[in-house]
């Protein structure tokens, strides 16, 4: 038997929203644990990329610095690098607060905003710091497919990855394609 | 004998003079991509969207008058990869977040993204720095999307009679203005009514309190792509398919 697949998936500066879609795939997903296994994954807990991935799965933008650097560990390990959703794509949702200075985030969410108690704003020194900006993953690494939509749906990932896996190019039909 | 032809992708297209090259092509069913032509205003050819080779040379489709045994190139690869790119630098110099777009799967832009099969941005984005106008009671406009075709312009100076929008600046500072002291809507003869709120291709001008009326599955481009939807809409306007 051909080895399997190895996808690794993870979610940056997003909600999981695209991780969600992605198992909406319902039973499917045993047809693709026959071709393919999950690596790193907050599916199943795995800290760190093997050496070797084939698919790597990016949900989200990166809007501080260990995103960047998770990032980074997937485009070393992973031959095909793939920007899911809204957010890896153009930053999405979070990219909102582009326009607004950090500073200004940050006393809103943790000093001045509506219903606030203990106002602090949080310093621990685990916490990875914030970028000025929330970015797309195409501004810092290179992405080799891009899966639209918030979140692109079940039958995008299925599509994507059946065709991936049988040796296709991956297209998407017109239905398949959405932004939002 | 003079018989009125131009040939578009090698298919003969017959104009009567006086139409532009998108006119005479839409009226025989071929889709031209376009953003700043709308068939009942007069060209105003900035989005470039409409880019096609006449007789080897590129041009506006919207503008460029049909002549006499034109050979038109339309729907080539080349052609369409410059659309492409000309769709995501629209995208990277707005802030267009379409899932919290009340325009989503209405949108022109949008429509267009998914016609010459954008996936992604591609360019770095710019996230510059836009604002909204809520301070009608019955017209927001959100300037993060507006792509400066000037049809609210047109509308509201050719048909309302109003000179409510304008564009100020220049290249990368030209900007929508609303013509008031204030700078705000509120302070202008704009009403919800006026055909400058309709016009809008993408979610810049919105009227008020009609977000999200159709749900996703029965949005103008849920189903037809802007091809079929713009050939529809513009038989429905000049009175039917008289290619
Ligand atoms: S694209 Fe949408 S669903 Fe996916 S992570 Fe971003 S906000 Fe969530
Ligand atoms: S105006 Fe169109 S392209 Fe821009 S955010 Fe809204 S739906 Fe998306
Ligand atoms: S507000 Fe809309 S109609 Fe007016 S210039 Fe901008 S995109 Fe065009
Ligand atoms: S449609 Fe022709 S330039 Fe915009």
């Amino acid at each position: 038997m051909a080895e399997k697949l190895k996808v690794a998936t993870t979610s940056l500066a997003g909600c999981f929203g695209c991780h969600m879609s992605f198992l909406d795939i319902d039973e499917r997903l045993l047809a693709l644990c026959e071709v393919a296994e999950f690596d790193r994954s907050p599916l199943t807990d795995i800290k760190h990329c093997s050496e070797q991935v084939d698919i790597g799965l990016i949900e989200g933008g990166l809007c501080n610095a260990e995103n960047v650097h998770t990032l980074r560990e997937f485009r070393n390990h992973c031959k095909i690098l793939v920007a899911v959703g809204a957010c890896a794509i153009n930053g999405g949702i979070p990219a909102m607060r582009n326009h607004i200075r950090l500073e200004e985030c940050l006393e809103e969410a943790y000093l001045d905003g509506v219903g606030v108690v203990n106002p602090h704003i949080p310093n621990d020194p685990e916490l990875p710091l914030l970028l000025n900006k929330v970015h797309p993953i195409h501004e810092v690494v290179t992405v080799d497919y891009f899966l639209p939509g918030c979140p692109p749906s079940a039958d995008v990932f299925w599509k994507f990855l059946t065709d991936l896996a049988s040796g296709r190019e991956p297209q998407l039909p017109y239905d398949l394609v959405h932004y939002d | 004998m003079n018989s009125n032809t131009i040939t578009i992708d090698g298919r003969e297209v017959p104009f009567t003079p006086g139409q532009t090259i998108i006119e005479a092509a839409m009226a025989a069913d071929v889709y031209i991509p376009h953003l700043c032509h709308n068939p009942e205003f007069k060209p105003h050819g900035s989005c470039k969207l409409c880019t096609v080779q006449v007789n080897g040379r590129n041009c506006s489709a919207c503008t460029m008058p049909a002549a006499e045994g034109q050979q038109v190139l339309n729907n080539t690869k080349e052609l369409n990869e410059t659309r492409r790119s000309i769709t995501q630098m629209l995208f990277v110099e707005g802030n267009h977040c379409c899932p919290s777009c009340e325009k989503t799967g209405n949108c022109q832009l949008q429509a267009v993204g998914y016609y010459v099969g954008m996936l992604d941005t591609h360019f770095p984005h710019f996230f510059p720095s836009r604002h909204v106008d809520a301070s009608h009671p019955d017209v927001m406009l959100d300037l993060d999307r507006c792509i400066l075709c000037e049809l609210c312009v047109r509308a509201s100076r050719d048909v309302d009679g109003k000179t409510v929008f304008g564009i100020a600046g220049r290249g990368m500072q030209s900007h929508l203005v609303v013509n008031a002291d204030s700078g705000k809507l509120v302070d202008t003869g704009m009403s919800a009514a006026d055909k400058a709120a309709q016009v809008c291709p993408v979610g810049a001008i919105l009227v008020k309190r009609t977000a999200y009326e159709h749900p996703i599955g029965q949005r103008t481009y849920d189903h037809g792509d802007i091809a079929e939807v713009s050939l529809e809409h513009d038989h429905a306007l000049t009175g039917g398919d008289h290619g």
